[in-house]
């Protein structure tokens, strides 16, 4: 009975469709591709032209600003360290893909977290594709990226987005229907417009589960550092990789122990975003 | 002036609302047309106006409906069929950009858990309406102190609300809705979150603004106490209908229904009741000119011991006793005048029944009844007060 229904050809429809829009849509992602590029190198030599001194005496004072000394200490040993083990490079090439990764996440994520609470029936599309983004294995996206966007950092930041993007969605949609209804029927009942219980009542009400969201976001463009070095990625994640294929585990612990501080620096000073007034 | 003014409003919650409404319309019972069609009636058939400057009540317990009606005044929630004509202008019918203009101009709203922006400032609270009509931040806080000086929080305007305590927080709810002026108040149980002593001071601080501002007031309560205290007239809902409009004494005396009358037994009536509401009319009263016999006479007649004397005009001029009036007939005297005590009790129209019940303890002669030009209009006696009090109004016999 089951026997009697031919095998469905999933795996060659996907070959087709991915053929078809590498031929007709190649031009417009590799023109993306050029853009994001120069975006990211540009973060990443700005981060590199700076003196190292001062970007830690900067990331210390934001430290200390928003989390408190101790994480403002952990940051100045955690950073010198990484720059004494000579990782600062690879180190400012990852930060700057972080910094890229969870830019386009907010700046995709917010908007449409907040469509998807509005609306009922964005919300019941959007959500499957959020399961579906943060359920499919990586490995499976990060090789059609490749005709797509090239090798390099842009299909890396691309499949970070895929990965890392969910909880910014989920938690702007959380953060706004969770604001009481009856500061919804003030914004109402005193004459404001869309936009303006948008900007004064619920963005601001949902601020510290939208911040949640954002150091998710975080934490998971970090975990995908590595994977996405397999595909040309470099920093941090490149050196893990190198390591690895030369079986050199000394050199890979030190990188790993990098991104390991790197996380925990960007960890403590997100997470008290929400909790300042 | 009609300020407000409610005609035939109907709300029906659920998708399919047209078959619903003309069973409402039918007089199908809420039930019946919750079996027949899914759809829940919120409101039905409710019609009522409010005079500018006129406090009006409604008052029902949960789910009668209230809620839902003062939503509809200012549409947070839709009107299925009926229209709410303010200053003569459909609210049901008015274009989204018209329905903006009129909610920032003339109505604020004061909600029942305050409704404070925490991440605000309390002068900032007070200024939202302010800042969503873009008034300059200079002139928005000028005017939020003027509304937090009204209010009694002067000095408060830099705190967090979750500084203050719940009465605070809702005269910052009561400062906001005053911030823009207002024509209308649109109050929604904003003390029923308050113990029952703060309760009472601020109904009666809302008392004292509404004499200085004449704002059109809809206040919505549970609290029939609340009620008679805050309402010039009040409607009480039941099951999404309004059953009765009328004043305090209407509701307390004449209740529409049974449902009314068992609603009104368990409130402490003295708070609600004047003097004007159980006093009864004097059975008989006496010139100066008339002379003792006259007076026995008349005392005699209606079996009564003593009574009051006006002039010809019916200006309250003092009372006899019975014994003095005899003692006066058996020295022969003619005119009354000697015997008249003018010192007896005396009591205005309006007066609570409850700062006259320890007087009526004391006094053996009935309290005078009388209005502004001091003419006698009725008098208290134990009996006709007892009564009041145990909400029957009935023809009591002068037991004194």
């Amino acid at each position: 009975m089951m026997n009697s229904i031919p095998r469905i050809p999933l795996a060659h429809w996907t070959d087709v469709a991915i053929d078809y829009l590498t031929l007709n849509y190649r031009d417009t992602t590799k023109a993306i591709a050029k853009f994001l590029e120069t975006i990211i190198i540009g973060i990443r030599d700005f981060l590199l032209v700076v003196p190292p001194e001062l970007i830690i005496i900067i990331v210390a004072l934001i430290a200390w600003r928003l989390a408190g000394k101790r994480t403002a200490l952990f940051s100045v040993i955690g950073l010198f360290f990484i720059y004494n083990i000579q990782l600062w490079q690879g180190t400012m090439h990852t930060l700057a893909m972080v910094i890229s990764g969870v830019s386009l996440c907010i700046l995709l994520g917010v908007p449409i977290g907040i469509l998807a609470a509005k609306n009922k029936t964005v919300n019941s599309i959007v959500t499957p594709i959020l399961d579906f983004m943060q359920t499919l294995p990586a490995f499976v996206y990060l090789l059609p990226a490749i005709p797509f966007f090239g090798l390099g950092v842009v299909p890396a930041v691309i499949t970070t987005l895929i990965f890392a993007m969910p909880p910014v969605i989920r938690l702007t949609s959380l953060g706004l229907r969770q604001v009481p209804e009856e500061l919804i029927e003030l914004g109402k009942s005193f004459g404001a417009t869309f936009f303006q219980m948008l900007f004064k009542i619920e963005l601001p009400l949902a601020r510290s589960t939208i911040l949640a969201g954002i150091n998710q976001c975080i934490m998971l463009s970090l975990s995908m550092v590595v994977i996405a070095a397999m595909i040309g990625a470099k920093g941090l994640g490149g050196e893990v990789w190198t390591a690895i294929q030369t079986l050199n585990m000394g050199k890979g612990f030190e990188a790993g122990i990098a991104i390991v501080i790197l996380a925990i620096i960007l960890d403590r000073i997100t997470q008290n975003l929400g909790k300042t007034k | 002036m009609i300020k407000l003014e409610v005609n035939n409003l109907t709300k029906i919650y659920g998708t399919n609302t047209d078959k619903a409404l003309q069973l409402v319309n039918k007089n199908v019972s809420n039930e019946e047309i919750r079996k027949r069609t899914k759809q829940v009636v919120g409101v039905r058939n409710a019609s009522f106006t409010v005079d500018a400057g006129e406090s009006f009540v409604i008052m029902g317990l949960s789910g009668s409906g209230k809620s839902t009606l003062l939503r509809c005044i200012n549409r947070l929630i839709d009107i299925t069929d009926g229209e709410v004509l303010i200053d003569g202008q459909d609210i049901a019918k008015v274009s989204g950009k018209k329905l903006i203009e009129i909610r920032r101009k003339k109505m604020g709203m004061v909600f029942q858990k305050f409704a404070l922006l925490p991440n605000r400032t309390i002068v900032d609270n007070v200024a939202f309406g302010l800042e969503v009509q873009n008034i300059s931040r200079m002139e928005r806080y000028e005017m939020s102190l003027e509304a937090l000086e009204m209010v009694g929080l002067k000095g408060w305007e830099d705190n967090y609300p979750d500084s203050l305590s719940g009465g605070m927080q809702q005269r910052v709810g009561i400062a906001r809705a005053l911030a823009t002026d207002p024509d209308i108040l649109l109050m929604d149980e904003p003390f029923s979150a308050l113990d029952p002593l703060i309760r009472q001071d601020m109904q009666d601080e809302l008392l004292e603004l509404q004499k200085k501002l004449q704002k059109t007031i809809v206040f919505i309560t549970h609290d029939l106490d609340e009620a008679l205290k805050i309402g010039e007239r009040i409607a009480l809902m039941k099951d999404a209908e309004i059953v009765q409009i009328g004043s305090s004494e209407d509701i307390l005396l004449s209740p529409a229904t049974d449902y009314v009358a068992r609603f009104v037994e368990n409130i402490n009536r003295s708070k609600a009741l004047t003097a004007s509401a159980v006093m009864v009319k004097p059975h008989t009263i006496v010139y100066p000119k008339d002379g003792p016999r006259v007076a026995l006479h008349h005392m005699e007649t209606h079996g009564i011991s003593s009574v009051f004397v006006t002039d010809r005009a019916g200006k309250l001029i003092g009372i006899v006793r019975a014994e003095d009036a005899a003692n006066l007939a058996k020295k022969g005297e003619r005119v009354l005048d000697e015997i008249i005590e003018t010192d007896g009790p005396v009591t205005g129209l309006d007066t609570n029944l409850s700062d006259l019940l320890e007087e009526l303890a004391h006094t053996k002669i009935p309290i005078a009844v009388v209005d502004e030009d001091n003419v006698l209009r009725g008098t208290l006696v134990r009996g006709s007060v007892i009564a009041g009090l145990a909400g029957e109004r009935r023809a009591i016999e002068d037991d004194e």
